[in-house]
């Protein structure tokens, strides 16, 4: 394992960051720690990085027990949020940083960063300075920066939080790329299901300071250990006891007596796909997830009566954990 | 922009030179007009005088002590209010006011009650053991330092709540020791506010009579700073001689104000070398389309 995080505890005052939290990430792997804002997976990385002492617990970094180790010495790579680029420094400076802190000579740190710049294409760039940068600039020239160590790890926190969502869609491919050509050990933190299950290879899902699951993209999706994994990794849809997939749901004109009955309160189309939101008689809220061309094969309109049937649902414990798929289709 | 907009962008310009001009550079024009109304030797004489340099390198004294230590201190002073919690951080934060708060005069009362050779609290301890404090350069020093605190710290503390803690944590990260991170890191981004306050805090060093005065004694050639040399320059009749020493100390405040202004000046230019990198037009903050899409 190329880190292991051993039963590690963190308070700030009253509040649990990290409660009983252990992990393990394996070596040349891609995680993503996802969770909303406050399930602690920024501390966590905090702890992994040193820039957080954890109350109780081991952090291991290839198999070395870090937990005493200050920052300088860990030889880990961060990239924040904002970038925390060097303002006064050019792009060539911010990412000789590390390497003249190391004592390097001129020679080698020219042609490490001239590599560097290579690789996150920002050939031509080397005298600017970070505020003549757009913000995905800035973050590959922090991402460079962090690289330049040869660290062991390189840990991004929200790494693309703060770009326009386009940006943010190039910027998550050409990390999947970079990874694949660097392969250094990678954490990354989101709180975006859909960037997690794009670059990731292994997600590990935090909530309330605990890790609610962990495993590959697919995994995740198709089997939630707890309703709040159901939830928060995909749509879901809660029916009852049960929850189902928005694209899990036939719809149809008549009933046949495993369905039941809604109204459509709003089509939406996004393109290929279509959401359609509807009311079940018991005032439950529900949405289904069709194409277009399912849309207009059944003809549906706003207001219309139509009749409903999960094909696959799943009932958790009433403690909302272990999760197991309901043997029979069953309608609330 | 529109005529009535110009119209009142000159009203409001207007306005503000006069008020300058009426209530500092008209006061401060007479007093080089005065200084050498009636020829140099007479100004010349009386700041050349043993009195008039003793006077001087008193100030300087003085000046060379309270501002770097409050630099130091300053800097350090802002960074615990700053970076750090802990019980008593309001009252130590109001705290760094109380010179702006108290008169000067009050201040070097103050520093009487607790240093005067008789009837203080060290006052006694520190005649004992040959220390002069109160009527001699120490007590002046004191008071100087005084006066003058709360010009860093008041400056630095703003720049540093903005600049927050990441390119710090940054540094580290990449191996800096919590000196190197100050000097490469923080250091740097905080030396426009510190610059700031430095000349603010010399200014006023500079230029403190009511607090050093108090404390001086008014020992002829011995415990006179600049400005308490004008005031007896002028009490004496002696207007040339007040205004020279007074010209003094303006050239000595402007000085440090141009020399920190060159400093910002030359910086903004090696910004700006950056930008016209080989003379291609850049726009700061907007994206430059990367071929990202190519294999790396």
């Amino acid at each position: 394992m190329a880190i292991a995080v051993k039963n590690v505890t963190k308070h700030f005052g009253d509040f649990v960051a990290l409660d009983d939290v252990s992990i393990d990430v394996p070596d040349g792997g891609l995680t993503a720690l996802l969770g909303p804002s406050g399930s602690g997976k920024s501390t966590l990385l905090r702890v992994i990085a040193g820039l957080e002492q954890p109350d109780t617990g081991q952090v291991l970094i290839s198999g070395e027990d870090n937990t005493a180790t200050r920052v300088q010495d860990r030889n880990v790579g961060f990239v924040f949020q904002h970038y925390a680029a060097f303002k006064h420094m050019t792009v060539f400076d911010n990412i000789a940083f590390g390497l003249r802190i190391r004592g390097e000579g001129n020679g080698t740190i020219r042609e490490r960063v001239r590599k560097l710049i290579e690789l996150v294409h920002l050939q031509g760039f080397e005298r600017r300075f970070p505020n003549q940068l757009s913000g995905g600039q800035r973050q590959r020239m922090a991402l460079a920066r962090a690289l330049a160590v040869e660290p062991r790890v390189l840990l991004l926190d929200e790494p693309f939080g703060a770009l326009d969502a386009k940006v943010r869609q190039e910027l998550r491919t050409w990390l999947r790329r970079l990874h694949d050509d660097v392969h250094v050990t990678t954490i990354f933190v989101t709180h975006d299901q859909e960037e997690a299950m794009d670059v990731a290879e292994q997600i590990i899902v935090m909530n309330d300071g605990k890790v609610e699951q962990s495993g590959g993209p697919r995994d995740l999706y198709e089997n939630p250990a707890s309703e709040f994994v159901m939830s928060f990794v995909g749509p879901a849809n809660r029916l009852g006891t049960a929850w189902v997939r928005p694209h899990d749901v036939e719809v149809r004109h008549e009933p046949n007596g495993q369905t039941t009955e809604a109204m459509i309160d709003r089509i939406v189309h996004l393109g290929f796909e279509v959401r359609v939101e509807l009311t079940l008689t018991d005032g439950e809220q529900f949405s289904v997830q069709l194409t277009r061309d399912e849309v207009d094969q059944l003809e549906l309109a706003e207001g219309q009566i139509v009749f409903v049937r999960p094909r696959a649902t799943r009932v958790f414990s009433a403690d909302g954990a272990a999760g197991s798929p309901a043997a029979e289709p069953e309608v609330a | 922009m529109s005529a009535p907009s110009r119209a009142s962008g000159w009203g409001l310009r207007s306005a503000a030179l006069i008020y300058l001009a009426v209530l500092l550079l008209i006061p401060v024009a007479a007093v080089f007009w005065r200084t050498f109304e009636h020829g140099i030797s007479e100004p010349l004489d009386a700041v050349t005088s043993p009195d008039g340099m003793h006077a001087f390198w008193l100030t300087i004294l003085c000046v060379g002590i309270a501002v770097p230590l409050n630099t130091a201190f300053g800097v350090l002073t802002a960074l615990v209010l700053v970076r750090q919690d802990f019980r008593g951080k309001a009252a130590l934060n109001a705290a760094i006011d109380l010179p702006f708060a108290i008169s000067p005069v009050v201040i070097g009362l103050a520093l009487f009650l607790v240093y005067a050779p008789r009837d203080s609290w060290f006052g006694g301890w520190l005649t004992d053991n040959g220390i002069e404090v109160i009527f001699s350069a120490p007590g002046m020093v004191l008071a100087t330092i005084f006066v003058s605190l709360p010009f860093v710290v008041r400056e630095v503390m703003p720049v540093l709540q903005e600049i927050g803690t990441d390119q710090e944590e940054a540094a580290e990260t990449l191996g800096a020791s919590p000196w190197q991170t100050f000097r490469k890191v923080t250091l740097p981004a905080i030396r426009w506010g510190l610059a700031y306050g430095v000349v603010l805090a010399t200014a006023r060093a500079l230029g403190e009579f009511g607090a050093v005065s108090v404390v001086s004694g008014h020992r002829n050639g011995e415990t006179e700073t600049l400005p308490i040399f004008v005031q007896r320059q002028f009490d004496n009749f002696n207007a040339a001689g007040a205004y020279a020493a007074g010209l003094v100390l303006a050239i000595l405040a402007l000085t440090v104000l141009f020399s920190m202004n060159l400093l910002q000046r030359r910086s903004a230019r090696a910004v700006d070398v950056g930008d016209d990198d080989e003379g291609a037009p850049t726009t700061p903050s907007v994206f430059v389309p990367q071929p990202i899409e190519k294999e790396a």
